[in-house]
């Protein structure tokens, strides 16, 4: 018995280990190869023994791309500056929209709530490169194409859908007792949103924010086709480490590590809310 | 000056009739207890008054008010929730404060008019305490500090000692009314405990599936019950009922139970030969071990020795089981074979197929 559990513990901590490598290997090996020159990286056989270079990081910060042939000039700072704009920006809105909105369903359902609730959800549906053609001459007509606010909006057929549907069910998980409490306590229904709701649902928002921030920050599409190079996001950007005198792998993966820095942070920061929330919606009854 | 008015109350729920033309006044001061069973649309009813529910027809008048219209936090009524409704991210003292905390600006006041209501209700020990950090009772209290602190003209409790322990409910079933006539206002109180309806009313509404089955003060629906059902609710150990059929005679009408006959009221005569329940208050029944003329020979089939009483279950030759309830201490220990007298003053008669309560003087059902 006490042997058998011996073995059990060892072959599930290998295991473990098997899986963890497994998922680690690439961003391990991105990470080294972002401290390396492009011929070390591609020496054969490959070696985990180099001698470490910031060349690639300083190329990115300063903007100047040294390759063999020539010095390109590459935007990648200002790339990670626009995802961030973006994603930011993005995640707020659909927050300001999106909360209020599934409060709305959750609470006071009517004849069309449920079409318009399952309407919205069915954006994440199509195809997005078949919305957006046609959108694009629209937003040229209206002056959106190659804008901030233009892209924020766009983005909202991502972010929306996500927190409205999340947080809706952590409002219909809120007893609406404690909610007729606080009214029949002299407070209107807005008060009762802000100071009730909102709190109560608070990991559930969490949760949905950073689930929509981590969509929208890794959406390529929408800004390749909507946005030109000043606008874009390090998704697109990236394209330009693909130069005509070859691909700049010490570069791309810096830029990895860097571009995955952000939401990285934010969901260690988030992590909390994050495991409360979505299991606390997925337990109660 | 009446405190509350309801007036043909009316709510559907998707075509199902939850409450069916409900009207009821309660007296400015006076406690009213809406007692039922689940789904009886008491629950409803407290929500209509408050206002985070709409009737669908009727009038709700609160202290001559139409409210009509009115939102639930412009009604001035206070409330207590039967689950507690506390906000679990706040603590116990914003609990009660955010009663008050809209109207009442001066921090001042407002803190002794919390720190009173919890001193009252013996939770200022724990007013910094989270919800989750309190227990049952504490919470109850919390929500009743809540319902109370702002004084308002008229309280509703939703059934508040429900999820409280028996010791708890015990205390507080005697606490309530002293609170209450204290604060002077116009309470509705919804209960399943007939022990709680008896001790906090001065007036009852029996519902059921949403409609009044009686209304009265607490010894009315006791006495007087309108149906058998009423009758089996309000008591402990429950009223003995028994299928019995009127039967006339030269000395009056009459039941037989045993073979021997218990002569009831001679108003009684228009439900000779119809199918009748005899109904009969454990608490009424006397024993003894000596046979009289007309006392009815049973056997002591079990003992039951409550704190304050002992109920005794008797079967009698013909097969009837009888409860019968006895101050503790009061009698010998009975076995074998008991007589039974029973009081013909004190025993009702309902009809069998309605089962309403007939009543000897005015010739036809009550209810």
């Amino acid at each position: 018995m006490r042997e058998n559990s011996l073995i059990e513990s060892w072959l599930r901590g290998i295991a473990i280990a098997v899986v963890i490598l497994f998922f680690m290997f690439p961003i391990v090996w991105i990470i080294l190869m972002s401290f390396q020159t492009n011929e070390t990286i591609l020496r054969i056989p490959p070696s985990v023994v180099f001698e470490p270079t910031l060349d690639n990081y300083r190329a990115l910060i300063t903007g100047k791309l040294e390759t063999n042939a020539a010095s390109l000039d590459i935007a990648f700072m200002r790339n990670l500056g626009n995802s961030v704009l973006l994603s930011v920006g993005a995640v707020a809105l659909a927050l300001i929209l999106g909360v209020p909105a599934a409060y709305s369903f959750a609470r006071h359902k009517t004849r069309f709530s449920e079409d318009i609730a399952f309407t919205l959800l069915s954006f994440r549906f199509a195809p997005p490169l078949l919305v957006l053609l046609p959108l694009t001459i629209y937003f040229q007509k209206l002056g959106l194409s190659d804008t901030y606010f233009g892209l924020i909006w766009v983005y909202q057929l991502i972010c929306l859908p996500l927190i409205l549907w999340i947080v809706r069910g952590y409002f219909e998980d809120i007893s609406e007792d404690v909610e007729y409490a606080y009214r029949i306590g002299g407070h209107s229904w807005f008060s009762t949103f802000r100071k009730i709701a909102v709190p109560l649902a608070g990991p559930g928002i969490a949760a949905a924010g950073l689930l929509a921030f981590i969509f929208a920050w890794n959406n390529f599409i929408f800004a390749l086709v909507l946005a030109s190079a000043d606008k874009q996001p390090v998704t697109v950007g990236a394209l330009a480490f693909v130069t005509a005198s070859g691909i700049q792998y010490g570069q791309i993966a810096a830029a990895i590590v860097l571009s995955i820095t952000p939401t990285l942070l934010l969901a260690l920061y988030a992590q909390k809310y994050l495991v409360e929330g979505l299991s606390l919606g997925a337990v109660k009854g | 000056m009446s405190g509350l008015d309801l007036r043909g109350i009316v709510k559907r729920y998707k075509g199902d009739t939850v409450l069916d033309d409900v009207n009821i006044s309660v007296q400015t001061g006076e406690t009213l207890v809406l007692f039922g069973p689940s789904g009886a649309g008491k629950t409803v009813l407290l929500r209509m008054i408050a206002g985070v529910i709409d009737p669908d027809e009727g009038q709700i008048i609160v202290h001559g008010r139409d409210m009509q219209g009115v939102d639930p936090e412009d009604r001035g009524v206070g409330m207590a929730f039967q689950n507690f409704a506390l906000y679990p991210h706040m603590t116990a003292y914003r609990n009660i404060a955010s009663s008050i905390e809209v109207t009442e600006k001066s921090k001042q006041k407002l803190d002794d008019a919390v720190q009173g209501v919890a001193r009252l209700l013996k939770i200022d020990q724990v007013l910094d305490h989270a919800p989750r950090a309190l227990s049952n009772g504490q919470k109850q209290r919390t929500a009743l500090a809540r319902a109370l602190v702002g004084s308002p003209s008229l309280l509703l409790l939703d059934d508040p000692l429900r999820n409280v322990d028996a010791k708890l409910r015990f205390e507080m079933r005697i606490e309530l009314p002293a609170l209450l006539a204290r604060q002077g206002t116009t309470v509705v109180y919804v209960t399943q405990d007939y022990k709680e309806a008896m001790a906090l009313a001065d007036q009852i509404v029996v519902l059921n599936t949403g409609r009044i089955q009686q209304s009265g003060t607490p010894a009315d629906v006791y006495l007087t019950p309108a149906n058998t059902e009423i009758a089996q609710q309000f008591g402990d150990p429950a009223i003995n009922l028994l299928d019995v059929t009127p039967q006339q005679d030269d000395h009056g009408v009459y039941v037989s139970l045993s073979d021997k006959k218990l002569y009831i009221d001679s108003a009684f005569g228009p439900w000779c030969n119809t199918p009748c329940v005899l109904g009969i208050r454990p608490e009424t029944l006397r024993l003894s071990t000596v046979a009289s003329a007309a006392s009815i020979p049973a056997s002591v089939e079990a003992v039951t020795p409550l704190n304050e009483k002992t109920v005794t279950l008797l079967r009698t030759a013909g097969g009837r089981e009888l409860l019968v309830s006895r101050p503790a201490g009061t009698d010998e220990d009975l076995s074998g074979q008991v007589f039974i007298e029973v009081s013909n003053e004190s025993v009702m008669l309902f009809d069998k197929r309605t089962g309403s309560r007939l009543d000897a003087h005015q010739q036809e059902a009550v209810a």
